[in-house]
Parts: C-alpha cells; structure tokens; sequence
C-alpha cells in the first residue's frame, strides 16, 4: 500500500527527563516532542511540519507510570474544594506520567476504581491500535484541528492556504483574525473538570499549574507550554466527586469528538457544593462554562437547575465549520448531551422524557 | 441431476482462503520488480481549468527522473463505452475536477519523483466550474465537454410504456415523492496500484489491480494505438473492488506509456487521496416518483424522474443513467411505465459503478414510496408487495425477461424471522421496524461493445497425473469467483476443488471473460466452466467407454474415479481415465462459452435492463431512533436473498453480510461530499463507513429459487443485497419516531431538523422539495410487448 512519506528528520532518542529537556533547549524551535506520534506522524507526512529535529519520548521510563501522590503544588490549599475528604493518611490522588500510554491509563486499577470517567474517556479515544501507541501526554498536547488543516497537500493546494499553514487568512471565519481550529482530544476536558495540576520541566527549571491554564483559546497556539518544555506529569486528585463524560460523533469509534462533555459535581445532603462543565471541541481550548457551574451550585440539582446548566452551556459553546458534523447540530446538541452528563454524575435516569 | 451433489452447496473454504490468511496473496504492490521506475501523477488543484502550457524541462533534467509525460503524449481518447470516449490518460487541454491529471513522472524513487512532481510548471486558466446539478442546467460559458446538446447535459432520454396518464387516471391513490440520494465510493481496502513492462520484442504487460482485464487490454490498445495482441494484462490478488476498478484508469494508461518510454518496468500506487479522486463511485441522484394504484394496492402506473450528477468524465454514465430506470419493473407488476432519466457532467470526480449499479437510487425511492402508500391504505407493507409481485416466467412492460423468482419466499422468511408483523406500528417510541424489497441482475444481457461473441470463454485441459487446467479470464476481487470456477469443474468431473488448478485474469493466458461486473461472472463463467467440463467430462468417458467396451450411457465420474451406473462398480481412476483419452490420440481438452440469449427489447436504449436472470431480496431493518440527538442505531437487520442455488452458503451468507455492511454505510453515514469544488475528507477518517462497532446483528437467510439457466440453478448474490437496505432502514426510522427521511445518509442532523419541524406544525419529513428544473426530451412511446402486464 501506498503510504504517505515522512520528510527527512534527525531523532533523538533521550533515556532521561533531563536530556530529553537538554535536547529541546538545545534545538530550540526547529526541534519537537513525540511521544506516541499518532498526531505528529500523520501531520508530518501530510506536510503540516517540517521539524528538524524530533525528541523520543518513547525511551524515558520516569515518565511512564501511574502512582498515588500528594498535591504537587507547593501551596494548594486555597484551590481546594470545600467537600474534599478529611485527611485519612490515604493519598490525596493519583499522578499519571506524561508517556504513559493510553491502554495502560485505561487498564490500571486505581484508576477504574477512583476516577470510572476517564476510563469512560480513554475507552472512546481512536481505536484500540492507536491507544496501544498514544500517550497521556500526547493527548493532553494534541495539536487542535481543522477541516482545512488536517489534509493532504494536494487538497490544500486546491483550497489554499490558510493561517494555521503558511497562509494570512481563516477559511472558516474568512474575515476575522485568528484562528479556529478545536481541541479535539477527550482528556482535556475530563481532566480540566476534575482539576487536575500539571507539571512541566524544563532546561530551566519545574513548572506547575492547574490543567486549565494550560491552554488558551487560539488555534495557533494553543498552549501555554513553552518551546522548550515538556509535560512531565498529570496529578488529579481524589474528591469523592462524581463525573461524566459524553462524547458525540459520526461513529463509535476512531472518530475525534464533534463535541465532548465532562462534568464533574459533589453533592452534599441534597445540595450541588461544586460543578467543573468543560466542552470538548467547540473551541481551541477545552471550555469550562461557569454560567453553567454557577446554575448548579448552592442548591438542589434538580430538573430545573440542569435545564438551566444545559442552557447556559448551549449560550456559551459556539462550535464552527471545522469538525465532522454541522456546527448547528453540534451547538443543539450541547444542550441535550451537558443534561444527559450531568444526569449520569447524579445517578438519574438518562432522560427526563 | 439425480446423483446428489458432491461439492456444489457445502460450506467449503475458499481456495484461496490459506493464502489470505497467511499474508502470501500477491497484489499489485506486492509485486517485486528489479530496477522498477516509480511512477507518479500531478493532479489539478483547479475544478476547471484550460491547460496553457506545461514546462517539464526543470522536472525531466532532476537526476533519477527518466521520463516525463503530459497529455500531449496521450492525445487518443478513449472511454468504457464505445459512444462516450472522452478520457485521456493525462488531461491534455482542459483538467476538469480537482485531482484530474495532467502530467506523470518516472523516477529512480518516490521520493524523486515527488520532487519532479514539484518542479512541473502547469500554466491554467481557471474557467468556471460547475459543482451542482442546477448549475449545469440552462445555458452555460464553458461547457466541460464539448456537446452537441446544450450546456452539461451528458444524455437525456424519456420513456413511455404502455399508457400512462390512463393508469394514474384510473389509480384510487396517486403518491408523489422527490428523494435525493447522495453519492458515495467503493472505500475498497486495497488502493489501486499497476505495475507496467516493455519488452524489447515489443510486448507490453500490466499487473493492475482491476476487475475488467480485457477491457483495460482493449482501451490501451486504443490509447496507445496498439496491436491488443501485443499486450497483456494481469489481475493479481485484488482487495475488493465494488466497481471502482472496472475500467481502465488513467493511471494504468500513465504506466504503460511510462513503461514503453523508458524500457523499464514503472509501477505506480495511489494514495487513499487520489483513490476518492479516481472514484467511479455512486451518482449523487434527484429523483421525482409518482405511482398510482388501486384501493387493494394494485399498481396502475409508475412515473420515474431521475437526475444524476456524473461528475468530469463519462465512465459507464450512459448505463448508469439507464440503469436509473430499468429495473423499476422487475420487481412489482407495472402495467404502465414512464422513465425521464438524464445525467449532467459537473466539475467532480467522475462518478461509475457501485455495487447495484444505478439501482440503489430508484430503488430507495420505490421502497419507501411503497411504504407510504401502504400508510395511506392502511394496509401491511409486506403484504401490499406480495399483491403485486411479478410473475414467474413473465415480461415487463419495458421488455425484460423475468424466469425464476423466489420473492414471496424471501417476503414470508423475513417477516417471520424478524417478527414483523408484530413489531411493525407497535413497538415502543424510538425503537422501529422497516421492511424493503428489491432485484437485480445477473449480467447484463447486452456487451458494453457491440458484438455477438460469447460474454464468457472456459478451456478446461486434464493430463494423465490427473490435474485439472481451468483457464477462464473472470477476475477473482476477494468475491470467490476462483473458488465458483473450481466447484463447478469439481462437480462435474466428481473431483475434489483442490484438484482444480486456476489460470484466471489473465489476458494471454486465459480465454476471455467481460470481466467482474454487474453480478455477471457466476452465471456466466460459471455455465461456461459447467459446459467445458461436462464436454471434456464426455470426451474421457466416451475414451473410456471404447477403450472398455462399456455403455458410455452408464459410466460416471464420483469421487476421483470413473464409475459404472448401472450396477456397483469402479472402473478406473480420473487419472488413469484422463490417460486412456490421451492414448487415443485425443488431448483431454475441452472448451465451453456462454453468450445470453438474444434479450433486448425493441427500442433505443433497450440494451441496458436485460439479464439472463434477475435476483431477489427482501429485508427488514430494526433500528432505535434517539429522539433527542436524531441518533440512528440498527439493532438488528434480517435479510433474505433468492440467488438461485447458493453454490457455497458461507459465501452467499458473506456476501449477505457485505451487502448489509455497505446498504448500512450508505443509509446512514457514507457521502462522497464537496466543499465547492473540494472534497470534503479525502480519506477514511473523514470519510465515513461504519466501523464494526457500529454493526448491528446481521440474519443472512438464503432462499433457493432454482432457476433454470443459471449454473446448477445459481443466480447472483454480490449485489443485491445491498439494495433493500437502505430503504428498509429508512422505513424502520419511520417506525420509530414517524418522521420520513427521503434521503440518504439518514444523518443525525437530518432526523433531529424532521423531528423538530414536527413539533413546530411543519411537515414530518426532511428531503427535497422539488426536482431540478430540467426539461426532458420528447418522450418515446414504446409498446409493451405481448403478455406484459396491463396487456
Ligand atoms: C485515526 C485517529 C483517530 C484519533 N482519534 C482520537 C480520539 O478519538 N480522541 C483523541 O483524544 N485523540 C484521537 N487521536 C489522536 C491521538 O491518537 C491521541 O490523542 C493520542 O493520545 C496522542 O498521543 P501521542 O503520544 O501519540 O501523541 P504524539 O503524536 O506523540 O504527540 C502529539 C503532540 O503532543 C506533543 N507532546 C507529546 N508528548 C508531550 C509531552 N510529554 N510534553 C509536551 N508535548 C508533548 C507532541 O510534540 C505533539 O505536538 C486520533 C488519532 C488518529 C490518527
Ligand atoms: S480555523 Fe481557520 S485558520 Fe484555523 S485551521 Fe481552520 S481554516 Fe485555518
């Protein structure tokens, strides 16, 4: 079979956190991370990147893993939920290497135990082949995409350039500014709802911060990691929250979401302590909606309170022409499947109807 | 036949299965070529646009680059049908589609040639382009073919049998529809690759992968102004076809002409890109269907409108076109028949044959026109078919000869074995059940060039180690064809298959057969092969016979040995038996053809319709229907199929299930769909077909209508399964939440907007409101012939 070639790159295949950091520093930009590669090979091959310099993830064992672990950051108790457990001596939550694979995070007990919805998440991402390949870190990083970005060469030739590749104007938004292209990986929204802290390393030195500012809402740059950095690890912690994750797409499997729902709520006699709503791939980065959050908390979630939750996040989630499925769809679509997460985290029956 | 069956009707494997499993099948990418040339082609990025110039002197002076080509060097036109030759191998004044070709290059490497590639400077003038059916209508500045007719109409036709207007007027209920039906590709799995030899003694071979050698011997004979004896053509292993691979491609016409340039071997592979560009997939098609009938269901009259949208090229449009309106009659009485049909080329890529070939379209809008109007009279689907099925042994309006029909036998099995008459307007909201029909054909009765030889030649030769020689030109493409070629045989002369050798898809060496199309090569190779071996089966008996002094009229052949009838007794081994004739100074060679018999009825256009015989299938679908995300799931799906005798049921079961897996895609998920001028995902994460998480249970259910001229009374069973698919789900969709799709894909978006519409006031229904303002010819009054029904 004819498959697309690679263009030429040098590969450095590092054994520890500290040259893999070296190497980027060294490089600087012309050089870039793989770690599975299910997103960087294909966008190679389709002439989206033409790096230098590619730096393995795939020989560095202290970035694989799973292992319980405290808060990483130094002062965290002003972030902390108000529900979270009394201390018992057990772990705080559990921390996840950046370059463990997909099927490993799926399988691992601590996980199917404490955290059910990323196993949920994990289970829907690409197919069973790809997640054997794809790594947490890759996921959490994935380039976002576009209908006129992820494509061949010749067929963007036909459609022109545009700003993500090589060109000075969106074939979405034609008139505006930036770019639209979405974040289509099912972690980051799940993980962003359940608050998880990241940990990045670099040449220069550690970095840690929630999972959310991670991202901003531009397509061509999507994240706030630096050059030089890598994601070291992803900590999330134990709330004895419940949570959700929806994913909505043409097929049941190997299709990235036209729109992904996390929700994650605690609820203490009778009433919602705390709600994380974040949207997948209707935007850059994923997108939490505090309207919605706020029409849940300090009371009861009742049908009432999450029609008004599903509302603010139809108000909120503005999803373009760049994704399998119409956008007007996607958007009504919003509605129906943040009702039906946040009736799946409380246990309720799927529809009111 | 008396003596039960030995080998026709068991579950046999495939003979080719081991080498299928175990990876060691040969496709044309397989094939190992020393000092092979790597062939590529450059494409328009343009919809339209008129070639200037192009400047290959930077790309043919690049080291490692041996020859560069452009459409100046193939200026002969050619075409899969006679009347519409319009492809070259390279586009030499005008690229019409965005991924048209227009210049080749051999290079030492892929990756020089890719480089070549980007050194050819194309001058275009981009010219208007036409994406939509509506835009070619009327008058156009830059027609994409020059035409003797106005604007892009490739061919028009309008067709009247037996009175029309009278049997609308004398109808209790006269239902009137528009559906459109959207276009979608083969996805086969292997991409199309060919390699290409010159020799110096001045012969040229190609290992392409494609269902149609001899027609791709015949159109690069015509392409290359070429002695056809002097060119061979192979098909390797093949990874499916479904129709994308039966005519010649412009870039096995690159190859060859690459290969005879250079002297040396070229291969050339596409990419999954290029492969949605090569297409020859589904017509996108508008449809207008009106049918009157009778309070008790009876039909009176049916008038079909169709519009297809062919995209760049011809490739088989003329057929499809007429295939649009065909076969509306061969499956219900209609005693009165009115078929407009046109196809309009736009700036896409060339649409062809896919599996059903122009039939899926009418079919879907038959079926649940059907289903309407079975609403409206209050009456069973099921039972208002089985009201006007065809006779057995009977003629159409239009002139096709109908023999065998098992119908009512598939109806009665799927109704019962689905439930549904009890599921049927009674199962809880969202959940629904559909019921459809259909028929196809067993090849077409008429060849796509004019001539009177037979469709299907099979030499059979034996030697006295007892081997088995079948050579018959039919191209195995993952179907079996193979394995139907080496039962047949093995029934006849009551040997095992593994003692069949198979010389198949191969021009030089293996008599000629049309080709793996239009469900053609078990009826045809088949009674071929049947004939050949019998023949040579009386030829060693009668040697026998003479040799023994035995009454040939009670000797037979069981079981690897000659045999005696009359009382217990075994003569002699085959290979003793096959040596006895040689000894006789006769080789043990025999041969057998078949050709239908004469079938096309009196008028233009008769020609596409007819076939020995016709298939039959009956579904039901049941499906949950999100109400509130417009989510379509198929739950469970029933599918009965008269093929005539099911020469190896685990085959016919798995060709059941093939055409359920692609009925399915198409229903709800796979378009072959443009952004202007581009497609939308030219691969297969964008384009969709179903995953096997997304299939439902599948019942394949096999109903044996004997027919009396298939090969041991086998019909077909490739194709028609697929057809009453689509329809049955749409039906089913219907059943679960009352609101009609008239479309397909059956998209979430679509059933979410009906549903919508519904509760608003509006009309349950997503589909066209109109058909495209397109103004038919005269209508041609043709008269049904005798004994036809209404007559
Ligand atoms: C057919 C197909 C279907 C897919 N479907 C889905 C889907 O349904 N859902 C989904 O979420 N994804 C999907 N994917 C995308 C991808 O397979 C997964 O997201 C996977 O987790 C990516 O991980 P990886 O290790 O292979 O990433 P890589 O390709 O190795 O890397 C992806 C990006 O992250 C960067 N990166 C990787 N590791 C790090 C690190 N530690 N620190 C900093 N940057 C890093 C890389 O430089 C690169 O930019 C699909 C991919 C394909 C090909
Ligand atoms: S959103 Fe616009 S700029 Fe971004 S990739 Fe798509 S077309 Fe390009």
């Amino acid at each position: 079979m004819t498959v697309l070639r690679l263009p030429p790159f040098d590969l450095i295949a590092p054994r520890t956190v500290a040259e893999a950091a070296d190497a980027l520093a060294h490089h600087g930009p012309s050089a870039r991370l793989i770690a599975g590669g299910t997103d960087v090979l294909p966008n190679l091959k389709r002439g989206l990147a033409a790096p230098d310099v590619l730096v393995s993830l795939a020989g560095v064992e202290s970035l694989r893993g799973i292992r319980p672990a405290a808060d990483p950051r130094p002062s965290a108790n002003g972030l902390r939920g108000p529900t979270r457990p009394p201390s018992t001596g057990a772990p705080e939550g559990i921390t996840i290497g950046a370059a463990t694979r997909l099927n490993r995070l799926m399988a691992d007990p601590a996980v199917c135990q404490s955290f059910p919805v990323i196993r949920e998440a994990v289970s829907q991402i690409a197919t069973p082949t790809l997640r054997r390949m794809g790594t947490v870190g890759g996921n959490l990083c994935l380039d976002t995409r576009c209908t006129y970005y992820n494509r061949p060469a010749l067929w963007r030739e036909g459609a022109g350039d545009c700003m993500k590749h090589e060109g000075d104007v969106c074939r979405v938004a034609p008139g505006g500014e930036r770019c639209w292209a979405t974040l289509s990986a099912d972690l980051p929204p799940v993980l962003v709802a359940l608050d998880a802290v990241v940990r990045l390393t670099s040449a220069r030195g550690d970095r840690v911060l929630a999972l959310g500012d991670l991202y901003r809402d531009d397509g061509l740059t999507h994240l706030t990691l630096a050059p030089d950095e890598i994601l070291a690890e992803v900590w999330v912690p134990v709330w004895g929250s419940r949570a959700a994750f929806l994913k909505l797409r043409p097929r049941c499997a190997v299709d990235f979401a036209s729109l992904g729902v996390a929700v994650a709520v605690d609820v203490a006699d009778g009433i919602c302590r705390r709600a994380r709503i974040v949207l997948g791939a209707v935007a850059s980065h994923p997108l939490r909606v505090p309207a919605a959050e706020a029409a849940l908390c300090d009371r009861a979630p009742d049908a009432t309170a999450i029609r008004a939750a599903a509302d603010a996040a139809y108000d909120a989630a503005r999803p373009m022409d760049n994704a399998d499925q119409p956008p007007a769809y996607r958007r009504q679509m919003v509605r129906v499947m943040v009702a039906r997460a946040l009736r799946a985290a409380l246990g309720q029956p799927p529809s009111t109807r | 036949m008396s003596t039960p069956l030995a080998v026709i009707g068991q579950r046999l494997p495939k003979i080719d299965a081991w080498s299928k499993v175990t990876g060691t099948a040969r496709y044309a990418d397989d094939l190992p070529l020393a000092g092979a040339l790597c062939g590529r082609l450059l494409r328009s990025p343009h919809a339209h646009a008129r070639i200037l110039g192009i400047d290959t002197t930077a790309a043919a002076s690049l080291p490692g680059v041996a020859a560069v080509i452009t459409g100046r060097d193939l200026p002969i036109p050619y075409g899969i049908l006679p009347i519409s030759q319009d492809e070259h191998g390279l586009a030499p004044d005008k690229a019409r589609f965005v991924g048209d070709p227009v210049a080749a290059v051999a290079a030492s490497d892929d990756a020089t040639a890719e480089r070549a590639l980007a050194l050819i400077r194309v001058d275009y003038e981009p010219l208007p382009a036409y994406l939509t059916v509506e835009g070619t209508l009327g008058d156009v500045a830059e027609p994409i073919h020059a035409l003797r007719r106005p604007g892009n109409i490739h061919k028009a036709v309008a067709l009247a049998f037996g009175d029309v207007s009278a049997g609308l007027a004398a109808a209790d209920l006269v239902q009137s529809d528009h559906f459109f039906y959207a276009g979608n590709t083969h996805a086969a799995l292997e991409l199309h690759a060919v390699v290409a030899v010159s020799d110096p003694a001045g012969h040229l071979t190609l290992w392409s992968s494609t269902q149609t050698p001899h027609y791709v011997q015949r159109a690069l004979a015509r392409a290359l102004d070429l002695p056809a004896s002097r060119i061979r053509v192979v098909a390797p292993a093949l990874g499916g076809g479904f129709g994308g691979k039966t005519e010649t491609l412009p870039h096995e016409v690159a190859a060859a002409k690459l290969a005879l340039i250079t002297g040396r071997p070229v291969k050339i592979r596409l990419t999954r890109e290029e492969v949605f560009y090569s297409h020859r997939g589904r017509h996108p098609m508008h449809i207008a269907l009106t049918t009157g009938v009778k309070r008790d269901g009876t039909i009176t009259a049916m008038h079909l409108s169709t519009v297809l949208d062919g995209g760049a090229y011809a490739s088989y449009g003329v057929a499809s076109m007429y295939y649009s309106g065909a076969l509306q009659t061969v499956t219900y009485r209609v005693p009165a028949y009115r078929f407009d049909g046109a196809r309009v080329y736009t700036n896409k890529p060339p649409c062809g044959p896919k599996r059903g070939h122009g039939t899926p379209q009418p079919r879907f809008a038959l079926e649940v026109q059907l289903d309407k109007i079975a609403e409206t009279l209050a009456m069973d689907p099921a039972e208002l078919r089985l009201r006007n099925l065809v006779n057995e042994h009977s003629v159409t309006v239009n002139h096709l000869r109908i023999t065998s029909c098992g119908l009512r036998g598939c109806i009665e099995r799927v109704v019962e074995a689905s439930g549904f008459s009890n599921k049927h307007r009674r199962l809880p909201a969202g959940r629904g059940v559909g019921l459809a029909c259909s028929s196809y054909l067993c090849g077409a009765g008429l060849p796509i060039y004019w001539n009177g030889l037979p469709h299907s030649t099979v030499h059979v030769h034996a030697d006295r180690t007892g081997t088995v020689i079948v050579q018959c030109g039919a191209t195995d493409i993952g179907q079996g064809s193979d394995s139907m070629l080496a039962y047949v045989t093995a029934e006849v002369l009551g040997l095992d298959p593994a003692d069949v050798r198979l010389v198949t898809a191969d021009t030089a060496l293996a008599a000629v057969d049309l080709g793996s199309y239009s469900s053609r090569v078990t009826f045809m190779a088949g009674n071929a092969a049947m004939q050949a071996a019998e023949r040579l089966r009386d030829l060693v008996l009668g040697a026998v016979a003479a040799t023994t002094g035995l009454d040939h009229a009670h000797l037979a052949l069981r079981g690897g040995r000659v045999v005696r009838t009359d009382h217990a007794g075994d003569v002699m081994p085959w290979a003793e038996a096959v040596a006895v004739t040689e000894a006789r100074g006769t080789p043990a060679s025999a041969s057998g053809t078949y050709a239908p018999p004469p079938l096309a009825g009196p008028y233009k256009g008769a020609g596409v319709g007819p076939s020995p015989a016709y298939s039959y299938s009956a579904c039901v679908v049941e499906v949950d229907v999100d109400d509130e995300t417009g989510q379509v799931r198929p739950a469970e799906v029933w599918l009965a199929h008269d093929g005539g005798r099911a020469l190896n049921p685990t085959l016919f079961e798995g060709q059941i299930e093939g055409g359920v897996y692609m009925g399915l895609g198409e229903a709800l998920m796979e378009e072959q769909r443009f952004r202007g001028a581009l497609h939308t995902g030219p691969s297969l994460l964008d384009y969709k077909t179903p995953m096997s998480v997304d299939m439902p249970v599948i019942h394949p259910i096999i109903v044996e209508r004997i027919d009396p001229e298939g090969p041991f009374g086998a019909k077909e069973v490739g194709q028609g399964p697929l057809l009453p698919v689509p329809p049955a789900l749409a039906n089913a969709v219907y059943d679960a939440v009352g609101v009609r799709i008239d479309e397909v894909p059956i998209t979430p978006d679509k059933v979410l907007r009906a549903l919508r519409q519904r509760a608003r006031g509006g009309a349950p229904r997503f589909g066209p409101k109109g058909h495209p303002p397109i103004t038919y010819p005269v209508v041609v009054s043709v008269d049904p012939p005798a004994g036809a029904p209404g007559t």
